[in-house]
């Protein structure tokens, strides 16, 4: 008997007193009426919290933003379907690297790189959340993993206040990456330290009217 | 009202003026209150001894005396012994597959009130000072057993009830929350772990600078007042029913660990 | 429920094995691990930050209570359901490009695990903290095997690099402090500078530097999972560091053991266990990263993705009707952030993988309760019932501590007949206590108390081993002179 058979054939056993199956109430809050302004508010809020860098901006000044946050970057990789616009005002020295899935970067290759910037699919304003799905404007989870600084940038609509509110316009069967602030740790006598082996520069660009 | 009294074993042993403590309380609200004569014990150290056999035995011997008088709600100076009484006297019975002393336990249990609870809940006394003549003009810290606070959500209904005692000075116990470690019989078979835990609370009690630490579990307060008089402390634990029946006319008198349970 | 097995024969749970026991009685190494004043310290720091940080987050939210009602509600669900569950799971995670073996005990998934290692070719494997692989000794396995495997979370370096146990399911290093981490480096990592402080961000980034070579040529790696997802098939894990991420992401294969009790019915059970689990067990709102994979996506991540599902004793949790509900447990270790015992002893002294109040069930659970000094763990609770309402999936584990002690004294007395003294003990209470009318008996026998007691009106010293240890750092009052039931009588009461 194969060991799937046999563990198939415990658990029947084991659940032979039929145990009831109970009805699973979803009394929890799902829906949220706060206004775009709190929900950017409280995204801040929790992404500072998180020591996160967070610009709040009009979608006029994305390129201008995120070109201050590359300022210190000599490389920066971007996934494909980035829109163009918003690395318009990166000054044409800091070399660029565009990756996907037919052209991956090697690992070798991010290693060496300082930056990415990334779009992202979805945030949670209660938890500080920025939800990365690996559509074609996040690109590969390996880009916004290896570089030590990640500039996300979030258009105010695609912001929930409540994780309920955000698993609906998620699939996610595609690879995801939750992000809330920088790699931190709380190994250590249970104190969070930001810094570890993910990311230790997480620059949030907030566009308010996107 | 007709009140019946679950002394619980241990008071009726050994902590008797907390038992004639609820007599005068409950009786100086105009209440008649009787005593089942056939209660012993909740059984709550053997069930929490894994002894279910044995357990179940004490808890029938329970669920009959209180069934062989007639009144309208039970009460014991114990929220410990209360939630034994509510939660593993039917438990204890329908594991020994006894549908009828579980559906009796049951029915018992419905009735038997932790002793705040039924002044507070049912009789509704929000002021001890004014409704029950109470007058105890001490400093004293408060530990709210584990079973009151966790199993019968007692809440705040004992600290509250302490705070309006006439004369009274509560202080605040720092980790008040947190076990004293005595557990039934985990003091002894665990008795350095739970002795860690009893200094601790000794140690916050001390702090305090309370002549005296109440609360509204004898069990704990045994455990606590025995690790006090062991460490030489000057405090010493006093039952919140003797608080609340110490009146001008007729006031307890604070304990010391030096001279036990004399009363 | 598939019919795929009717006619299969009735097969009966079976005992884990592993890293599943205490290895001596609870008693015995809680009073050793006692001794140690700078573990007490370190824990007691240690468990009083978390507890605040959990306090917080937990108090933030006004549907706290209906979060742990769903959590509770759906894990029973799943457990009542498991075969149809994990047949949904595996059929969808197939269908998605990876491999499901399955693992009846630790040998079987240490044997599994190995060979898939080996058809890579690769000799050395990263992890990602897994409680499972822990459960079943897979490093050292791994080590006999002449495979070489890195841990790469902060504090299972610390452990690993220190040569020692687990003592937290979270945060494994617990019992050491900043000092002794820094220590455990200095003569550990032979690139640090040796001027290295106890600064734990300091400490953070050596371990950066230590394991940045290791992750980025990684072939192979291992993982735990949080949850799996019946209804798409999809593995999570959930992290701070980024050490998941690199894990689960970089390598060519990435191998994931998991028990056969983390499946969740469906996708949208996430926004309920996605908000219960960092709150409990970090006490942040949110990990810093969540990494979720659904079998395999061509040209991101791992190519080569396999899961081990495990039974190892789980199906003997899930056949004690009364203890059953240990299994709904998410791995937050909120009941040992507030166990009293726990932050008085540490980890190490239960033994098992799993400690604290959840380990003091669940261990006894998978292995049996005459496992070993298995039957020893339930008593390790003074039952005040802080890890009942810290617990994010509400398992009432004093209920189920109660009832395995339950379970210990039946095993001892089909052990042996000669009864012990806590059996003497139980013995005379029951008599005593099963009658007012004896009772009053032995009540008549007061005074003698206060005989004993003498002078000071204390009792000091009993005889016995165990009223001698209450006595040994606990006074006893001088028993009254009379019982209330006999002053009642004697006033003439009714």
């Amino acid at each position: 008997m194969s060991a799937r058979e046999e563990i198939m054939s415990r658990i029947r056993t084991a659940l032979s007193d039929a145990p009831a199956v109970p009805e699973v109430q979803r009394t929890y809050r799902r829906t949220s009426e706060m206004s775009r302004e709190q929900l950017i508010e409280q995204l801040v809020d929790r992404l500072v919290d998180y020591k996160a860098n967070v610009d709040v901006v009009p979608a006029a000044d994305a390129a201008a933003t995120i070109a201050a946050r590359l300022s210190a970057a000599t490389s920066y990789v971007v996934p494909a379907g980035l829109d163009e616009a918003w690395l318009a005002e990166v000054p044409a020295g800091t070399r660029r690297v565009v990756d996907s899935a037919e052209q991956p970067a090697s690992v070798a290759d991010l290693d060496a790189i300082d930056a990415v910037v990334t779009a992202s699919a979805v945030s949670v304003s209660e938890s500080g959340t920025i939800i990365l799905d690996g559509s074609a404007t996040q690109g590969r989870r390996a880009i916004s993993l290896v570089p030590d600084q990640h500039v996300c940038v979030v258009p105010a609509s695609t912001i929930v206040q409540l994780l309920p509110e955000a698993l609906p316009r998620m699939d996610v069967t595609r690879p995801q990456t939750w992000i809330s602030g920088p790699s931190a740790t709380s190994d250590i006598e249970l104190e969070r330290v930001e810094g570890v082996h993910g990311p230790r520069i997480l620059d949030v660009v907030i566009l308010e009217d996107a | 009202m007709r009140i019946a009294l679950f002394a619980t074993c241990i008071v009726d042993a050994m902590y008797p003026s907390t038992a004639r403590a609820t007599v005068k309380i409950l009786e100086r609200l105009g209440h008649e209150v009787l005593f089942p004569a056939g209660q012993a014990c909740c059984g709550q150290m053997h069930t929490n001894s894994g002894y279910f056999d044995a357990a179940r035995k004490v808890a029938a011997n329970h669920v009959e005396a209180f069934e062989s008088v007639e009144y309208d709600v039970a009460v014991a100076p114990s929220g410990s012994c209360v939630a034994s009484v509510k939660h593993q006297h039917p438990m204890l019975a329908e594991r020994a597959g006894d549908a009828g002393l579980a559906e009796r336990a049951t029915a018992v249990g419905a009735k038997t009130y932790e002793l705040t609870q039924l002044l507070v809940d049912v009789l509704d006394i929000t002021d001890a000072a004014e409704q029950l003549g109470s007058w105890f003009p001490h400093t004293i810290t408060y530990h709210p057993s584990c079973h009151g606070m966790r199993l019968l959500r007692l809440g705040d209904r004992q600290l509250d009830l302490l705070k309006t005692v006439g004369g009274i000075d509560v202080v605040e116990l720092p980790e008040a929350d947190q076990c004293c470690g005595f557990g039934g019989t985990f003091s002894m078979k665990n008795s350095q772990v739970s002795t860690a835990m009893l200094e601790d609370k000794a140690e916050n009690i001390r702090s305090t600078g309370a002549g005296l630490c109440s609360g509204g579990d004898a069990s704990c307060l045994l455990h606590i007042g025995g690790g006090l008089s062991r460490a030489g402390a000057a405090a010493g634990t006093l039952h919140l029913a003797e608080i609340l029946a110490s009146t001008l006319e007729d006031p307890a008198e604070a304990p010391s660990t030096t001279t036990g349970a004399t009363r | 429920m598939s019919s795929t097995f009717v006619g299969m024969p009735t097969l009966p749970s079976q005992r884990g094995h592993g890293n599943l026991h205490a290895e001596e009685p609870f008693p015995q190494a809680a009073t050793r691990e006692l001794g140690n004043t700078q573990l007490r310290a370190n824990l007691r720091h240690a468990t009083h930050t978390i507890r605040d940080k959990r306090l917080n987050v937990v108090g933030e939210l006004p549907d706290w209570e209906d979060l742990r009602q769903a959590g509770s509600d759906t894990k029973d669900a799943v457990m009542a359901d498991l075969p149809a569950k994990l047949e949904e799971f595996e059929a969808n995670f197939t269908a998605r490009g990876g491999v499901v073996h399955w693992a009846r005990d630790a040998e079987e998934a240490n044997r599994i695990v190995t060979d898939l290692v080996r058809e890579t070719g690769s000799e050395e494997v990263v992890k990602v903290k897994s409680m499972a692989t822990q459960e079943i000794g897979l490093n050292e396995h791994l080590e006999e095997q002449g495979i070489a495997a890195f841990e790469t979370d902060l504090a299972e370096l610390i452990v690993q690099l220190g040569d020692d146990k687990p003592s937290h399911i979270l945060v494994p290093a617990i019992h050491k402090n900043r000092t002794e981490v820094r220590d455990i480096f200095l003569q550990e990592m032979p690139e640090v500078d040796p001027a290295l402080t106890d600064n734990p961000a300091e400490l953070a980034m050596a371990a950066r530097a230590h394991l940045r070579k290791k992750f980025l040529g990684a072939k192979v790696a291992i993982s735990g999972a949080n949850f799996a997802l019946a209804d798409t098939g999809t593995l999570g894990v959930v992290e701070s560091e980024g050490n998941g991420r690199m894990c689960l992401t970089l390598p060519e294969t990435l191998i994931t053991v998991m028990g056969i009790e983390k499946v969740l019915p469906t996708a949208q059970d996430l926004e309920v266990f996605m908000q219960l689990l960092p709150r409990s067990s970090t006490g942040e709102r949110m990990n810093p990263y969540t990494s979720l994979w659904t079998g395999v996506t061509e040209g991101d991540g791992p190519q080569n993705v396999h899961i081990v599902l495990l039974d190892n004793g789980r199906t003997n949790a899930l056949a004690d009707k009364y203890g059953r509900t240990a299994l709904n447990c998410i791995r937050c270790s909120a009941c040992m952030n507030v166990c009293p015992v726990y932050e008085r002893t540490g980890g190490h002294a239960y033994g098992s993988t799993y400690p604290g109040p959840i380990g003091a069930i669940l261990s006894p659970l998978m292995t049996g309760i005459e496992a070993e000094d298995n039957g020893s763990l339930p008593y390790a609770s003074s039952l005040c019932g802080a890890c009942y309402d810290a617990c994010p999936v509400k398992i009432n584990i004093p209920d189920i501590l109660v009832h395995l002690r339950g379970e210990d004294v039946k095993a001892q007395h089909e052990a042996s007949r000669v009864p012990t003294e806590m059996d003497v003990l139980m013995k005379g209470a029951e008599i005593a206590l099963s009658s007012g009318k004896v009772l009053n008996l032995m009540e008549k026998a007061l005074p003698l108390g206060r005989l004993v007691a003498g002078r000071d009106k204390k009792i000091k010293k009993l005889p016995g081993k165990l009223a001698g240890a209450w006595t040994s750092s606990r006074d006893i009052p001088a028993p009254p002179a009379q019982s209330f039931r006999d002053w009642w009588k004697k006033e003439g009461r009714a």
